[in-house]
């Protein structure tokens, strides 16, 4: 199916990206040749066929719901583009 | 001490258990190699201090009578997906261009408490989304490898892993970590006339690695030959409580049946893995290797994989999902880039378009795509559909043989600018490497030999789940028989 510039809009929306105006159809023809590309799986039947969503054949491990590490936001925050006291700054989002 | 730099892990283990030379000696015949070597830009970031001071500890303990284990003093590179404390990490990615973690991956970190020697930080395909390296904010990364006949066109390394392959194949480093998605350790070890491998999905620990995509995410070693995979695939590995996806198993010696043979051993040659237009020198290095696995009295039969064609779609739609998901987290708040804007959202947007390339955001946007509401169920639900029959195939194949035999990719390694208009195109790289990744098994690519051009050929094995100590054993017994002892000039 070919994606129209419209769904890039709003995909590149969801995902957070600018995609300026004239970059558009560039990405609308780029992502429906993949998108064509793996729209082969509509020839596989499926009937009565479970997903599968985990590799391993063990289950999820358990484990106490514990505090087991922490205390150190200063080595936690080191890397932030910008912060102070110990916490992660964004701009304004409360009026 | 050029000497120095040919010896595998086997030979620089025995060379400084006898005293021949000391780990900062061959520490810095490597580090030399690195600097000689600068214009293959197979690293991101060189750690020539980190690397000595390793050596010197390790010479600290030999002169103790104490040892770290099998890999104590081996020069190696890292790949610079794994996070290392306090050296920087940046995936490839400009997002994560200033990135300097303060924690270590589970298996970095082993390989250091292993006393390995860590040369740098090897430059990959970025966020590991690549099949030619070619794609990493730092710049490609050039194949050591050029074809004869004075074609001197500059060869591209595979990827992702492809400053770790580099950096083995120049003898750069005596071995490298990789990660494989959809066969970024395989491939580049073709590509580069090395060896890679896969390990079954879980037993090594993904914590501290940069997420890609989590179902198919798994390190690896790359070396330069079989038994070496086996000895840093054994430091490497383990359970690990942190990734709760990593096996909770023993960690077998995986070199306990490397000299055993393969005779008796049952191993299967899918007949769909021959696809159309495929170039005659690899489908001759294919009977080749069948034809050395027979001669040593393995049986070799043909076997099916009715959904392999369907693999490299499943896959283009998995890992994108998985990916968008994942690189969410880049968002310039919390670490790398930050790119302001008039409010929240802009800068969001803003720093995630200057921070990702283009495959990058080709790939989050596919996820995203195919992930949103409306779209859901037609292609990730029907993907993880077909997974599961991809899976069966390989679970009904693996009642009769013990390993299965393909190519490692469709050619040897292209021209770098060769195939870097049409995404499917540098997709289809992956198309004996991806299925394997899908079920999660374990898989090795082995020098095979050169291709008409003079380029490396790999084969490929692909095993049963937990079963590498028999895949090291039938890529002993190819490696053996290939006798591959070809080198790119000049290194």
């Amino acid at each position: 199916m070919a994606l129209d510039q419209a769904t890039v809009a709003r995909i590149a929306n969801l995902a957070r990206i600018k995609v300026t105006d004239d970059e558009l159809q560039a990405w609308a023809t780029d992502l429906s040749a993949i998108i064509t590309f793996v729209e082969h799986l509509d020839e596989v039947n499926v009937d009565g066929v479970e997903p599968m969503t985990g590799v391993g054949d063990f289950p999820l491990p358990l484990r106490a719901d514990k505090v087991s590490d922490g205390g150190y936001a200063d080595v936690v925050t080191s890397n932030a583009p910008e912060g102070a006291l110990g916490f992660y700054t964004v701009p304004k989002v409360v009026e | 001490m050029s000497g120095l730099t040919d010896l595998t892990i086997a030979g620089a283990r025995a060379g400084l258990d006898s005293g021949d030379f000391s780990a900062r000696e061959l520490a810095q015949a490597h580090i030399d190699a690195m600097a000689r070597h600068k214009a293959l830009n197979a690293f991101i970031t060189e750690t020539p201090e980190r690397a000595l001071a390793d050596a010197d500890a390790s010479d600290a303990r030999r002169a103790k009578g104490e040892s770290a284990g099998p890999m104590d003093g081996v020069p190696i590179a890292m790949k610079d997906l794994f996070c290392t404390e306090g050296v920087r990490s940046t995936a490839g990615s400009h997002i994560l261009e200033p990135f300097v973690p303060p924690y270590e991956s589970t298996v970095s970190g082993k390989l250091k408490a292993g006393g390995s020697v860590m040369l740098g930080k090897a430059n990959l395909d970025e966020f590991a989304m690549g099949s030619a390296n070619i794609t990493s904010y730092y710049g490609p990364v050039t194949n050591p490898w050029v074809a004869g006949g004075g074609d001197n066109r500059q060869r591209v390394p595979g990827g992702s892993s492809g400053g770790s392959a580099t950096a083995v194949a120049a003898r750069i480093a005596i071995a490298a970590t990789g990660t494989d998605t959809g066969g970024s350790i395989r491939q580049p070890a073709s590509f580069c006339g090395i060896v890679g491998l896969k390990p079954t999905y879980g037993r090594c620990s993904r914590w501290g690695i940069v997420a890609f995509a989590s179902s198919l995410d798994q390190a690896g070693p790359m070396t330069r030959t079989v038994e070496d995979a086996a000895t840093m695939l054994q430091v490497m590995a383990g359970h690990d409580p942190k990734d709760s996806t990593s096996a909770p198993y023993a960690t077998p010696n995986f070199a306990e049946k490397l000299r055993a043979g393969v005779k008796g051993l049952k191993i299967g040659v899918p007949k769909e893995y021959r696809v159309d237009g495929m170039p005659a020198e690899i489908d001759r290095i294919w009977h080749q290797g069948a034809d050395w696995l027979r001669a040593q009295g393995a049986e070799v039969v043909e076997i099916s994989l009715p959904h392999t064609k369907y693999a490299l779609p499943t896959y283009y739609i998995i890992a994108p999902a998985e990916a968008s998901s994942n690189l969410a987290r880049y968002d310039g708040v919390r670490y790398g880039l930050r790119v302001p804007g008039k409010d929240l959202k802009e800068m969001y947007e803003n720093t995630r378009a200057e921070g990702f390339g283009a495959e990058v955001k080709r790939r989050i946007m596919i996820g995203t795509y195919v992930l949103s509401a409306g779209y859901y169920d037609a292609y990730y639900l029907k993907a993880q559909k077909v997974r599961s029959l991809i899976l069966r195939d390989f679970t009904q194949a693996f009642e009769q043989v013990d390993a299965i035999l393909t190519p490692t990719a469709p050619s040897a390694a292209f021209a770098l600018g060769e195939k870097q208009d049409d995404p499917v195109q540098m997709y289809l790289n992956d198309v004996f490497t991806v299925p394997a990744s899908m079920a999660g098994l374990p898989a090795i690519s082995v020098p095979g030999g050169l291709s008409d051009e003079g380029l490396p050929l790999g084969l490929h094995l692909i095993g049963r789940p937990f079963d590498e100590v028999t895949l090291v054993q039938v890529a002993q017994a190819l490696e053996d028989a290939a006798g591959f002892s070809a080198r790119p000039a000049g290194y």
